[in-house]
């Protein structure tokens, strides 16, 4: 009995360890534009993150031309072309650069797709509407972050 | 205003600028003729306190030239059934005093350069009124009529009857003396960066037109075409129905049409394209 007990503490305290991995928006520890550690621990899934490049909350081809994306029709041209970029950058660079590109380009006009606060009149998504009371969710969660940069990983000339 | 790091958004504007080379980086070179009689400027040199633009263009010049050529010809704009609309209720009487827009004003050519010239200073009223305050004013006043929705469907239709008599002047829009403080409001706005996506007016329509975002080619998104026949949702749009539908797309909230902000918006907005022709009822897509 007593020893049951203990293994399922044991494995609670585990599942709680998993979870305490994933660092919030508001902890990212931001060195020179970059963040070094994963947000979750679990390595990224590119193939996820292709597609969080053309849809949804990252719609990152909005801005950006992608030729590995070409199949997707209609890439915009605010940002450069995202082709070579991780000749360009690491990997701790693109962390920072996708979680919040305004500390790496000061004022940019990236969207901050790992911050919950500091905003003007939030809306609720596309509503038009105020923000609720309550949690903000950041525009990508931390594991879909760590998928776009794993994706963007596989963007070399080489 | 608050403008940083103007040199690294350069340097990445020159790297898609590189990258987009043969897109459509700039407006075009069409010339807009309506009804092969009113010719409209469709480009001028900036007024000067359009700060951080050296030329003004119509959101005509970034259309395909398929939208363009709706906005040719009268028989072609969609528009036009809308304009013939209000025709009918500007002689039709309504409310309590049997008043109709004709009994006071007559013809609406009298109404030509009405347009180029709101959002104006009322001095009675003590306000910056735009065109559709104005219509409510007259509604309620000198017909004892009710207001009408401030986006709805008669506001729109009789703002297009009206702007089509001035069509091919140059707004020219008074931004000093009791207007001037509701224009600095209508700046800042401008330039704040509202929303989950952090983005001003500015963004888009300064520092990123002839652009495309995603399938959209951006312009200054000057009002001088107002109301626009929209292919996309296939009817008139107000001005503010566009300011609402760009400031909710930032993921903001946003504010209600004939607020005093979207007022001063509109007053500002509407002075960076001074020197443009009135061109509504156009059409965009
Ligand atoms: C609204 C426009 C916009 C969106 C949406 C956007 N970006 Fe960007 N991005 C930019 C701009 C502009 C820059 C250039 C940096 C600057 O502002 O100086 C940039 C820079 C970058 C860079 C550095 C590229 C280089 O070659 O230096 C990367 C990487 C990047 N973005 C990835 C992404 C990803 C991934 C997403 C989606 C999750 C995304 N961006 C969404 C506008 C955008
Ligand atoms: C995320 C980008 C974005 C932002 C931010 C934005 N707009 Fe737009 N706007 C667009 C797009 C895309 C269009 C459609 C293409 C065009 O006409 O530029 C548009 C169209 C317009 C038009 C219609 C122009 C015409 O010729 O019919 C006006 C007016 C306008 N915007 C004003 C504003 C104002 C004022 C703000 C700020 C309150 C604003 N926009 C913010 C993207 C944006």
């Amino acid at each position: 009995m007593k020893i049951a007990f203990l293994a399922a503490a044991a494995i609670a305290l585990t599942a709680t360890g998993v979870t305490a991995e994933i660092v919030k928006p508001q902890d990212v520890a931001y060195v020179d534009g970059a963040v070094a550690t994963s947000l979750t621990g679990t390595p990224g899934n590119a193939e996820n993150g292709a597609v969080i490049m053309n849809k949804g909350a990252g719609n990152c081809i909005a801005c950006h031309e992608v030729t590995a994306l070409n199949h997707l029709p209609f890439h915009g041209e605010i940002g450069p072309m995202l082709d070579g970029v991780a000749d360009r950058w690491s990997e701790a660079e693109l962390r920072g650069i996708v979680a919040n590109a305004k500390i790496m380009f000061e004022g940019s006009m990236m969207p901050s797709f790992y911050k919950t606060s500091g905003f003007t009149r939030l809306g609720d998504a596309y509503t038009g509407k105020a923000h609720p009371e309550g949690e903000v969710k950041p525009l990508l969660t931390a594991q879909e972050i760590e998928d776009v940069v794993a994706y963007l990983m596989t963007l070399k000339y080489d | 205003m608050n403008r940083p790091q103007t040199l690294t958004r350069a340097i990445a504007f020159a790297a898609a600028a590189c990258v987009a080379a043969g897109a459509n980086a700039e407006p075009d070179t069409d010339q807009l003729v309506v009804n092969e009689e009113i010719e409209m400027i469709t480009e001028a040199a900036a007024p000067a306190h359009t700060e951080n633009l050296s030329t003004v263009y119509s959101g005509w010049r970034f259309r395909a030239d398929e939208t363009q050529a709706l906005q040719m010809d009268d028989f072609e704009n969609p528009a036009m059934i809308f304009v013939e609309a209000a025709a009918e209720v500007w002689s039709t009487a309504d409310g309590t005093k049997g008043n109709s827009c004709a009994s006071c004003h007559e013809d609406v050519e009298s109404l030509r350069g009405v347009r180029a010239v709101y959002p104006k200073w009322n001095e009675a009223a003590g306000e910056v009124r735009t065109l559709e305050m104005q219509i409510n004013d007259c509604r309620e006043n000198q017909m004892g009529a009710d207001k009408w929705k401030y986006t709805g469907g008669d506001m729109t239709n009789m703002t297009a009857l009206i702007s089509s008599v001035s069509r091919g002047m140059p707004v020219n829009v008074a931004i000093d003396g009791p207007a001037q403080s509701m224009w600095e409001q209508g700046k800042e706005l401008y330039y704040t960066r509202t929303g989950q996506l952090e983005l001003s007016c500015a963004n888009c329509h300064e520092d990123s037109y002839g652009m495309m975002i995603r399938a959209d080619h951006l312009s200054q998104g000057q009002i001088n075409g107002f109301p626009t026949y929209r292919l996309k949702n296939t009817k008139l749009n107000s001005v503010h129905a566009r300011f609402k539908g760009c400031v909710r797309d930032t993921r903001a909230e946003t504010f209600k049409p004939g607020s005093a902000d979207f007022v001063a918006l509109e007053l500002y907005v509407a002075s960076r394209g001074n020197g443009l022709s009135v061109e509504g009822p156009s059409v965009r897509n």
